[in-house]
């Protein structure tokens, strides 16, 4: 009911939702959560929130950001989104350096390993790439122009990765594709080598990581709409592993507890030693963890994180150097959505990481409030505020503001005979409930 | 290429499965749990070429009553030539005969003319016994669902036959050839795989011969080559858009060439 009740919104109402990201430096000198057209940073070094700055004489965030990352270095970072802008941060002094101009809205980016380029993908499926190198000075450089280095044909991407040795650029889309191109020396004139398409999923690819046991042996996971996460030998193509969520959700959770049928996977973060996988799936206020066993090519059930009712992360993200999962729960541009009410709610998990010792002490677990790094501080700069009731209580709204997010951003608006019968009987209960 | 699925083309769906002599296998009836995986479509597409049902399209390639497992090790026959929109099917039935043992298909969009195109193949088989066993036509829109057919270096022979032009500057990515979808179209076809194009609309020529002169994958196939290529002969002559240009008077406008592994300067 709740499912459909939420469809109804959708259909009366033209803005697009737009869930909260988390993106953690990979050296783990800062974090950074985006809401609505909001960029917040926190210095993790200093335990100060970051003020940003921009001299790269581009227009500031006018839409909603839809997509954060770090380079692999650290030293650089984007925000993009609904505004068709680009823009590159540099990392030490939290400057903008460069913002570039999209045609149309932008869904996904990543940094090339070496930070020389940019890839971002538009509501077309075309992926840009720009040239960043000439500004090693840190001089804002006149806008060259993007150009584009592929495409999925009429599609949206949803996520996008280079491979760890930075040989591959891997794009997801909602035609339930994971293309896997080679990156080449030269990528200004394009990258037309695909070397494998992962195909599997039977509804939309909603995100995609790649992990890794050795320097020259890594995997892709992927999550999709289809309440599967999925392990890839990505240089053939070849899917090695799939864990269905839905079916280990539906053996944990009392019936009455899964009203929401879909459990679409929302976000996916590899541990920073390969062996775990935590999972946020839509409709679930928790994360899954499941351990990824890359020399058997499996993947399987480890435990679920529950946390409070409401809680039901959006985006995932962890570092290199700490064993911290970052969790984060937000939406922007709901209807009658004060930007005071910018809210998000923060959860951190220590040791996500796999340990064969299993005692209670380096188990993976959520930390308290007060347990959280710098505190107060940090949670008061990247939440936008302390206040757990009225957090709570914009939660709940978030919470069915979410699935249709989920839906909007990334299911068809083709509903099944099916479905639309569902909405048409849903359509009572909605005047019931608002 | 291997592949983790089991290469060949039985068992996509449920009764081919078990028709094939073999335990229907779960994985399948999984996929099949959501009724139409690609729900934006209004035709079945296979989730990856392991799915693509080859049996149900070239009967007498696949015999159902295969002995047990110990012949897997002979490689099912896999598609080679694909015509992409091909509309009524003339080409499919010119190069049947030529290529007696090759499996091609084609590709259409549009449901009432596909429709046409199997009526026509069934008809032509039953008239002709022994013929036409090798060619078949799929529902689909080639221009998203490429990789979900053809793995990886299959295809040999690749046909654009008069396709739309879509003059408008806007629509021109609606194109069937564009740099993009061409990476597409290389990915599946081999090394050394030849690609047809044709039209009667000279500024679609000249923007199909730039794609493919552009792009790093491919290569102009030289003129010799062309003239003694008996193929070439057909994509003139074979199909009902090109009759219809021929009666017209119309000029042809093609652009022939190879594809060829990447040199990285
Ligand atoms: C002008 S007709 C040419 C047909 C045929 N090749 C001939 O020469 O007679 C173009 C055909 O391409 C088909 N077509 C267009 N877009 C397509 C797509 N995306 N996928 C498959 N077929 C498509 C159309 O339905 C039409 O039948």
């Amino acid at each position: 009911m709740e499912d459909t009740t939420v469809e109804e919104a959708e259909v009366s109402s033209a803005v697009e939702f737009a869930p909260a990201l988390i993106a953690a430096h990979p050296h783990g000198n800062s974090v950074a959560v985006a809401i609505g057209l909001e960029l917040r940073v926190f210095d993790l070094r200093s335990g100060c929130p970051v003020s940003l700055s921009d001299d790269s004489g581009g227009r500031s965030h006018s839409g909603s950001i839809r997509a954060i990352c770090f380079s692999v270095s650290g030293a650089l970072f984007a925000s993009t989104g609904d505004d068709k802008l680009v823009k590159v941060w540099k990392t030490d002094s939290w400057r903008c350096i460069r913002t570039i101009s999209s045609e149309k809205r932008v869904s996904a980016v990543a940094f090339s390993n070496n930070d020389l380029y940019i890839t971002y993908a538009d509501k077309f499926g075309v992926i840009w790439l720009v040239n960043l190198e000439e500004d090693g000075s840190g001089h804002v450089s006149v806008d060259i122009k993007p150009v584009s280095i592929l495409g999925h044909y009429c599609s949206i991407i949803t996520s996008m990765k280079f491979s760890p040795d930075g040989r591959f650029i891997a794009t997801a889309d909602r035609d339930f594709k994971i293309r896997v191109t080679l990156f080449p020396k030269n990528p200004l004139k394009g990258a037309h080598e695909i070397q494998s398409f992962c195909l599997g999923h039977t509804d939309f690819v909603s995100c995609i990581a790649f992990t890794s046991i050795s320097e020259n042996q890594s995997f892709l996971v992927s999550g999709g709409g289809d309440s599967t996460v999925r392990l890839w030998d990505y240089i053939n193509g070849c899917l090695l592993d799939t864990f269905e969520v839905r079916d280990k959700m539906g053996e944990l959770l009392e019936p009455n507890d899964q009203d929401d049928s879909s459990q679409a996977i929302a976000d996916i973060c590899p541990s920073n030693d390969g062996s775990l996988i935590a999972v946020a799936i839509q409709g679930f206020s928790g994360v899954m963890l499941l351990a990824c066993d890359l020399a058997g090519k499996k993947l399987s059930f480890r435990k679920v994180i529950t946390m409070e009712k409401s809680y039901i992360p959006t985006s995932l993200a962890s570092s290199f150097s700490s064993e911290l999962l970052w969790t984060v729960m937000g939406a922007s541009n709901m209807p009658s959505q004060a930007s005071s009410q910018l809210l998000t709610r923060l959860r951190i998990i220590r040791c996500f990481q796999n340990d064969t010792v299993s005692s209670s002490d380096n188990d993976p677990a959520t930390l308290e409030d007060s347990e959280v790094p710098h505190g107060e501080k940090l949670l008061m700069a990247l939440q936008g505020s302390l206040d757990i009731a009225k957090q709570e209580e914009v939660l709940a709204s978030v919470l069915s503001a979410l699935k249709v997010s989920m839906h909007k951003m990334l299911v068809k608006k083709h509903y099944s005979e099916e479905r639309r019968e569902q909405r048409k009987r849903g359509r009572n209960d909605k005047k019931i409930k608002s | 290429m291997t592949s983790t699925n089991g290469a060949g083309g039985g068992g996509g769906r449920q009764h081919q499965a078990s028709a094939a002599g073999k335990l229907p296998r779960k994985r399948f009836y999984r996929a099949r749990a959501h009724s139409n995986p690609l729900s934006d479509s209004h035709f079945p597409v296979p989730v990856s070429p392991d799915e693509f049902d080859l049996s149900q399209h070239y009967p007498r390639y696949f015999p159902g009553d295969k002995a047990g497992d110990g012949e897997e090790a002979a490689l099912p026959p896999r598609i080679r030539f694909a015509d992409v929109g091909c509309g009524f099917g003339g080409l499919l039935v010119g190069l049947s005969p030529l290529f007696p043992d090759t499996l091609m298909i084609g590709m259409e969009l549009r449901d009432k003319v596909t429709e046409y195109v199997k009526e026509r193949i069934l008809a032509l088989r039953a008239s002709n016994p022994g013929q036409y066993d090798n060619i078949s036509v799929v529902r689909t829109n080639s221009m998203k669902y490429i990789p979900n057919y053809f793995r990886k270096a299959q295809l040999t022979k690749m046909f654009f036959l008069f396709p739309d032009p879509h003059f408008k500057e806007k629509n021109h990515r609606r194109r069937v050839i564009s740099m993009q979808l061409l990476d597409e179209y290389a990915y599946v076809m081999e090394v050394g795989g030849i690609i047809y194009t044709i039209t009667d609309v000279e500024e679609l020529g000249d923007w199909m011969r730039s794609c493919l002169e552009k792009h790093p994958l491919f290569e102009a196939l030289p003129e010799e080559e062309i003239k003694a290529d008996p193929v070439v002969k057909l994509l003139s002559t074979a199909t009902e858009e090109s009759q219809k240009v021929a009666r017209n008077g119309g000029q042809t406008f093609h652009a022939i060439f190879r594809r060829i592994s990447l040199q990285e300067e």
